[in-house]
């Protein structure tokens, strides 16, 4: 923790916010100071507090304590619009300009120039280009939006916020849809701004770009601010741990990973262009192969890409040594693939079926709706299932939204074993529920690979990775780094890799 | 340079020069003054009523209410100047008072009970129309010196009269247009249609741009009922039933994408003047049956759809294009 010794009077200075949720403290006594000219990442898993603090800050949110001073006189936004004629500009992820206006129209809206009552076209069009000359582009401002890419489409973004407000710019994940090229477009734009004076908080996942843009940070954990340090003087290990908050003593666990048997699946530079670099692996039956990375690093992308629930443009998938083409989850599932989602309550259950209408759901599916199986064989497979995984349920009638978390995720789980798969991925099987669950859970990817099923498991739970995994894979900025095999697997050599910086 | 927003217009621009001269062609007397002259007397009701719902899709939303109110502004001058002695100026203030703040109303229960437009301008709809029939149930005759001499403003050539109501019609296409393109409010319109999501965290004042767009179509379907009421010397409660999707197909025919943000005003005379062309062709066939008219306008409307369809999935494929482009383009700078 360093406190940066500079006598300039911080441009925006956020003193003491707080933000109650029912049940919840979303925001603790938050401090945030951005200096002028400075670029300043706020950083933190998800939950941390970011967009709760980036919404107290441009008005979204009312606050419920705390002071935010900017350029030393106290300042109260109602309301986006408000904070934006302050002089906070936000920009978001998804770029929130118009698709049907032209470049200028985007540009200019709420604030054309006019003369006699009327919109001077030609002068905002005028303008317009020589506004975006000063961000590098040279572009038609009298072309639609859509006629330039997501990373132009940023920029311009940006040169509204700067232009209509021009004192602080929040960049609020603005990388999150742009490959390395037009990440680098977008640095140039941040790096001229910060010349003209402009002070950037900046948010994202990828470390690396916080590491190349920024001067310093502020860690935000379960709401409270961890630290604010000068990046030069810290390295990315140290940035992780704070986010993480993990103790990084190496715990020692006993790990039984079994025998491997015949390569099931291998991938080969299988990638999609702004969602995850081209990654190969392979795994063999009996083997559960780990994915680990922070937040956003690609371990749910890798598991879409290979289950065909987002098509890759370019590399292949051999089963057992041949190539197969999966471009949907219904081809994935006729190679007996099966995929168990993320987020059970938007991906995976059907809330208001039974639970035994949802377990039967995806061996019905493989098998068509014009042969449906037998009501008295959809007992006996539910039945045996319910009582495989010790799913706790008044019957196997009532709607599944009413189980449990952890009862909820073992139906799913019963779903696709039901299909009786050769390669099953799992995605944060253990997210959100109960200790007992999360126990069973565990034992049972035990008991799957023991049978010699192939598993490939994306978790955020470094112990539990570091307990069922035959292998590790570690993901960073949507890009595989780094390969853990046998006693290299431990929740230190995780986060090193996570950390480690890439040699340029 | 033609741009691909422009390509709907132009295509029901070509659309209407290629129906009218295929018109011509089996009719030549069809090219006279005097039909365009009709064409612009007759459809000039419907042409106002569509500039205001023009504005109502543009920002996404949609106006089931005017048919009814073209009805009750109608039967409200018949009443007027029927049991009073009102000039008609006075009552057509009035009624054009009534009826904007009617859409207002309809735009503020939209925006502050965020109510989808269908179903508020569906009240809307039977709530003009109930109060038109409370004025009165019977056809009311209006018979006035006024509407005598405003009926007798034509403008003659060649032996055809263009007559007041028409020329209403083009000048409020003209300040429609002047409207959407060239005011705060018009790039408003346009923006609430693009995304409501992103207009409101560009500082699109939300309410005033809602509340606006509902009063500017109730205003015009008034408008539309005074000329209506020019057109027909009456008022009648039963009249005009359905002319919202009258209105509605002629914004579609023209161009405007009925989810909103795309679209032009302009679009809208030329979708007025193929649904007027149409209908004109089956008077001087007359052995078609005038429900020639709908099997052809149905027509129309399912190709337009299409059409748009066709243009949205060529502008998703070219800004693949343009993001594939930029990409290498970087690339060869770094």
């Amino acid at each position: 923790m360093t406190n940066i010794s500079t006598s300039d009077r911080p441009v925006l200075h956020a003193r003491g916010i707080s933000k109650f949720f029912p049940g919840t403290i979303a925001l603790d006594d938050v401090e945030l100071r951005l200096m002028p000219g400075e670029v300043h990442a706020l950083l933190g898993e998800n939950g941390a507090g970011k967009s709760t603090l980036i919404k107290c800050l441009t008005g979204a949110y009312r606050r419920d304590a705390g002071v935010i001073m900017l350029d030393g006189t106290e300042v109260e936004p109602a309301s986006t619009a408000d904070s934006q004629r302050l002089g906070i500009g936000t920009v978001y992820q998804e770029v929130n300009l118009l698709p049907n206006l032209t470049v200028a129209e985007n540009l200019f809206l709420g604030r054309q120039p006019m003369r006699g009552g009327f919109i001077a076209r030609k002068r905002m069009n005028a303008e317009a280009r020589a506004v975006l000359q000063d961000y590098g582009l040279e572009i038609d401002p009298a072309e639609p939006l859509t006629a330039y890419s997501v990373a132009i489409q940023q920029v311009i973004a940006i040169a509204r916020a700067v232009e209509m407000s021009g004192k602080v710019l929040i960049l609020d994940e603005p990388t999150a849809s742009l490959d390395h090229d037009e990440v680098q477009l977008l640095f140039g734009v941040i790096r001229k701004l910060k010349k003209r004076g402009l002070s950037i908080v900046f948010i994202t996942h990828f470390l690396d770009q916080v590491f190349a843009i920024s001067d310093r940070a502020t860690i935000l954990r379960n709401g409270r601010v961890i630290g604010e340090c000068v990046l030069a003087e810290v390295t990315q290990h140290d940035v992780v741990t704070m986010m993480l908050g993990r103790q990084l003593e190496a715990r020692v666990k006993a790990r039984d990973v079994g025998v491997a048997g015949k390569t099931l699946v291998e991938v080969e530079d299988l990638g999609k262009r702004g969602m995850i670099a081209p990654f190969s692996l392979d795994i063999r039956e009996g083997e559960v192969v780990g994915l680990a990375g922070l937040l956003g690093s690609g371990r749910t992308e890798t598991a879409n890409l290979i289950f065909g629930v987002v098509p890759a443009d370019q590399g292949k998938i051999m089963l057992r040594g041949q190539e197969i083409g999966v471009t949907n989850p219904r081809d994935a599932v006729a190679h007996r693939f099966a995929l168990c989602p993320e987020d059970r309550k938007v991906d995976g259950i059907v809330g208001d079926l039974s639970v035994r209408d949802n377990i039967i759901l995806a061996l019905q599916a493989r098998q068509g709706w014009m042969r449906p199986i037998p009501r008295a064989k959809v007992q006996e497979i539910a039945e045996s299932y319910v009582r495989a995984l010790d799913i706790r349920l008044a019957s196997l009638d009532m709607p599944i939204r009413l189980l449990s978390g952890g009862n909820q995720q073992k139906a799913l789980l019963a779903r696709w074993l039901a299909t009786n798969p050769d390669f099953l991925i799992l995605d944060e099987p253990t997210r959100g529920i109960d200790v007992g669950a999360h126990a069973e859970i565990i034992a049972l990817i035990e008991q799957l690979r023991a049978d010699g099923m192939a598993l490939l498991v994306a978790s955020s739970e470094l112990e539990e990775l570091v307990a069922y995994s035959t292998r590790v894979i570690v993901l960073r900025d949507r890009k595989q780094v780094r390969e853990l095999a046998g006693d290299e697997i431990t929740p230190d050599n995780i986060i090193n890799a996570i950390a480690t910086e890439e040699v340029a | 340079m033609i741009r691909s927003t422009h390509l709907p217009l132009l295509i029901t621009l070509a659309t209407f020069i290629v129906a009218y001269a295929l018109c011509a062609s089996a009719y030549p007397a069809m090219l006279s003054f005097r039909v365009v002259a009709n064409l612009l007397t007759d459809n000039a009701f419907l042409g106002i009523a569509a500039v205001g719902m023009t504005f109502v899709i543009l920002s996404g939303g949609i106006d089931l209410s005017i048919g009814s109110v073209i009805a009750f502004t109608g039967v409200f001058l018949a009443v007027i100047l029927r049991d009073t002695s009102l000039h008609p100026l006075v009552a057509f203030a009035l009624v054009l008072a009534l009826t904007t703040g009617f859409g207002a109303a309809m735009g503020a229960t939209i925006h502050y009970l965020e109510m989808p437009p269908f179903i508020v301008t569906l009240a809307g709809m039977f709530l003009a129309r109930g109060a038109a029939y409370v004025l009165s149930t019977e056809s009311v005759p209006i018979t006035h010196e006024f509407y005598d001499m405003l009926q007798g403003l034509y403008w003659k050539i060649d032996g055809a009269r263009f007559r007041l109501i028409g020329g209403l019609m083009v000048l409020t296409f003209l300040v429609g247009i002047i409207t959407a393109h060239r005011t705060r409010f018009g790039q408003n319109v346009y923006a609430l249609g693009g995304g409501e999501q992103a207009a409101r965290l560009m500082g699109v004042p939300m309410a005033s741009t809602t509340i606006g767009i509902y009063a500017v179509s109730g205003g015009l379907a008034g408008l539309s009922g005074i000329v209506f009421s020019l057109y027909t010397s009456a008022g009648y409660s039963l009249a005009t039933v359905g002319v919202e999707l009258d209105a509605i197909a002629a914004v579609v025919i023209g161009g405007t994408l009925l989810t909103g943000g795309y679209g032009f005003v302009a679009g809208t005379f030329f979708g007025i003047l193929i649904m007027g062309l149409i209908q004109t062709y089956i008077v001087f066939d007359g052995t078609l049956s005038s429900w020639w008219t709908k099997i052809v306008i149905g027509g129309l409307l399912f190709a337009f759809i299409l059409l748009q369809k066709g243009l949205t999935w060529a502008a998703e494929k070219r800004a693949t294009r343009a993001r594939q482009r930029t990409a290498t383009g970087s690339a060869a700078l770094s």
